[in-house]
């Protein structure tokens, strides 16, 4: 397949922005047990949040350059019965809005108790509307990877791998993203932060190693013979019906080398997991590291490293419609 | 249940590209809008087609057949790239099984070409919408053509008569026939689409003769031998005689 940037965009920066809102939640859920001091609403629940929607909304925008007519977008919503893309469309606005409200409870302080748990704990509206957008988080994660995973003949994608991936990848750039946000808005945090983006990161890397050695050993369901339906060991396409390429050469391969193939799959992983676990691991053993600077040059490096990790995810998908295709005439 | 669809029979197809022609013709002219191209009649020309011929070398030389294989839209039982569609733009018509677009509703975000296993959608670079083939869907329930016009124009257009066109549903048309009893088979059955279009595998059209048939053996009477044998000045027997 031939990645599209828009949306690679767009699946890069909803993930840290959904890992983002998730790790203030989390953060939010230790501060309510009280294994962590609480935080200023303003100044990191709302702050975090407005982040969190700036990421999101950049994903959103990202996304519309992806269609066609982006005017008839509001079109998308209409059959979330079949259609993940369609329910996609219809959670990720949802969620944003969750987050607009959670971080708009924070801000206005909206945290008059409304009820009291056993042991004397008082949930606030914040809380509850914390729950519901962690559950559309959740939620966007499954739409977005179930979009590439539904389809069966993308045998590199159709697998659970691919949902667990995504859920696993966004939480760890989140969680990286948190802990630099923490570093400037609540210096107590860092290191609670740090510690969860490694276990995330390390997740991570062991969730996209098990794709990659999956997806090495992969036998293709369909080859020349099913695709013209004559059996013959000895096929070989001549012509394929088209003389200056068409938009299946165009939007089915992605046109690079080799070489650059096999260049990329390193250059991820190690953006994307080693050098980013080696830069926390640092910090973890020295706290005196974790600084902004530290951690929003992990963010960064991490993510320009996911953007290579998902341009790979596309390019690596060999679709069966490229049998039809095998040589330029 | 009415399924339309085409029957291609590799058997006498010669690969002239009548129909690819006759489709863009047609398709391009109507209602519907254009299909586009860019840069036709310049270097890398390309554009929209619903229909293509794709030809394929099989076996190694010198046992090889050239195999010219037309390649449109199968009108899949089960389609793919329609549940997927996120703006029921993509849809499969219940009446008569044809898999359609509605190029108002379409988004151009290609994710139905990206589920259909054949590569059978192409988008329109200059509309941006999804396009692919509609069997003709303005021509067959045409009011002001002529009867026997009301066929897909790639059907019309083969000179060979390689594309048959009827439903599938019916056992007793031409193309439920032509499937039975000449071996038609669908394209990439591993992924349960059941595609409409079938193909007709190529067939060797042979006899076998042997060398007592070609003399009349079995002449009881003898009366062949018994022939009266002029000589050559003289008339000939069908001159001179009636029988």
């Amino acid at each position: 397949m031939r990645p599209a940037f828009s949306v690679i965009f767009l699946t890069t920066l909803i993930g840290a922005g959904q890992g983002l809102f998730l790790a203030l939640y989390t953060g939010q859920l230790y501060a309510f047990f009280d294994l962590l001091p609480a935080q200023d609403s303003r100044s990191f629940y709302a702050a975090g949040s407005a982040v969190s929607l700036a990421f999101l909304g950049g994903g959103l925008i990202a996304s519309f350059f992806h269609l066609g007519h982006p005017e008839r977008a509001w079109r998308s919503a209409a059959q979330w019965r079949t259609s993940w893309l369609s329910r996609e469309v219809i959670v990720l606005p949802a969620f944003m809005g969750m987050v607009l409200l959670y971080g708009g409870a924070h801000w206005f302080g909206w945290n008059t108790p409304l009820f009291e748990l056993p042991g004397g704990r008082h949930v606030d509206p914040t809380l509850i509307l914390g729950a519901v957008a962690t559950l559309l988080c959740f939620m966007l994660f499954v739409c977005t990877a179930m979009i590439y995973a539904c389809l069966r003949f993308l045998q590199e994608w159709h697998t659970p791998l691919t949902v667990i991936n995504y859920t696993l990848l966004g939480g760890a750039s989140g969680f990286v993203l948190a802990s630099a946000f923490s570093a400037i808005a609540a210096p107590q945090l860092p290191g609670f932060y740090a510690g969860w983006a490694i276990i995330l990161t390390a997740l991570a890397f062991l969730g996209r190693t098990a794709s990659l050695v999956r997806n090495a050993r992969l036998r293709p369901k369909s080859s020349t013979r099913t695709a013209i339906g004559i059996k013959h060991p000895h096929i070989v396409q001549k012509s394929p019906g088209a003389m200056g390429g068409s938009f299946n050469t165009r939007e089915f391969f992605h046109g690079k080398s080799r070489a650059f193939m096999r260049a990329i799959k390193p250059a991820f992983l190690l953006t994307v997991f080693v050098i980013p676990l080696t830069l926390l691991a640092m910090g973890m053993a020295n706290p005196s590291m974790l600084g902004a600077a530290l951690l929003s040059a992990t963010f960064i490096l991490q993510y320009l490293g996911l953007l290579a990790e998902r341009w790979f995810f596309f390019a690596e998908a060999k679709h069966p419609q490229n049998l039809y295709y095998q040589c330029v005439s | 249940m009415t399924q339309l669809a085409l029957i291609i029979d590799l058997n006498v197809c010669v690969g002239c590209s009548a129909c690819v022609t006759s489709c863009k013709e047609w398709n391009t002219s109507g209602p519907a809008g254009p299909l586009s191209d860019r840069n036709p009649y310049d270097a890398d020309p390309t554009g929209t087609f619903f229909n293509r011929v794709q030809t394929f070398e099989v076996g190694e030389f010198p046992q090889t057949e050239t195999v010219h294989f037309p390649k449109s839209c199968l009108h899949c039982e089960d389609p793919p790239c329609v549940p997927v569609c996120p703006t029921g733009a993509s849809y499969k018509r219940k009446e008569d099984g044809i898999v359609l677009v509605d190029y108002d509703k379409c988004i151009g975000c290609k994710y139905c070409s990206w589920a259909c296993p054949y590569g059978a959608r192409e988008i329109d670079e200059q509309q941006k919408v999804m396009k692919k083939c509609t069997l003709c869907v303005d021509r067959i329930y045409s009011t002001t053509l002529p009867e026997a016009d009301r066929r897909p124009s790639c059907v019309m257009a083969c000179p060979t008569s390689a594309r048959l066109f009827g439903d599938i549903h019916d056992p007793d048309s031409v193309v439920s026939r032509a499937i039975r009893e000449n071996g038609g088979y669908a394209l990439m059955p591993e992924w349960g689409t059941q595609p409409a279009n079938h193909y007709l595998p190529r067939r060797k059209t042979s006899i076998t003769i042997h060398k007592d048939q070609l003399v009349r053996a079995d002449n009881p009477l003898k009366i062949d031998g018994k022939l009266p044998k002029p000589a050559k000045q003289e008339p000939t027997l069908d001159d001179v005689t009636s029988w």
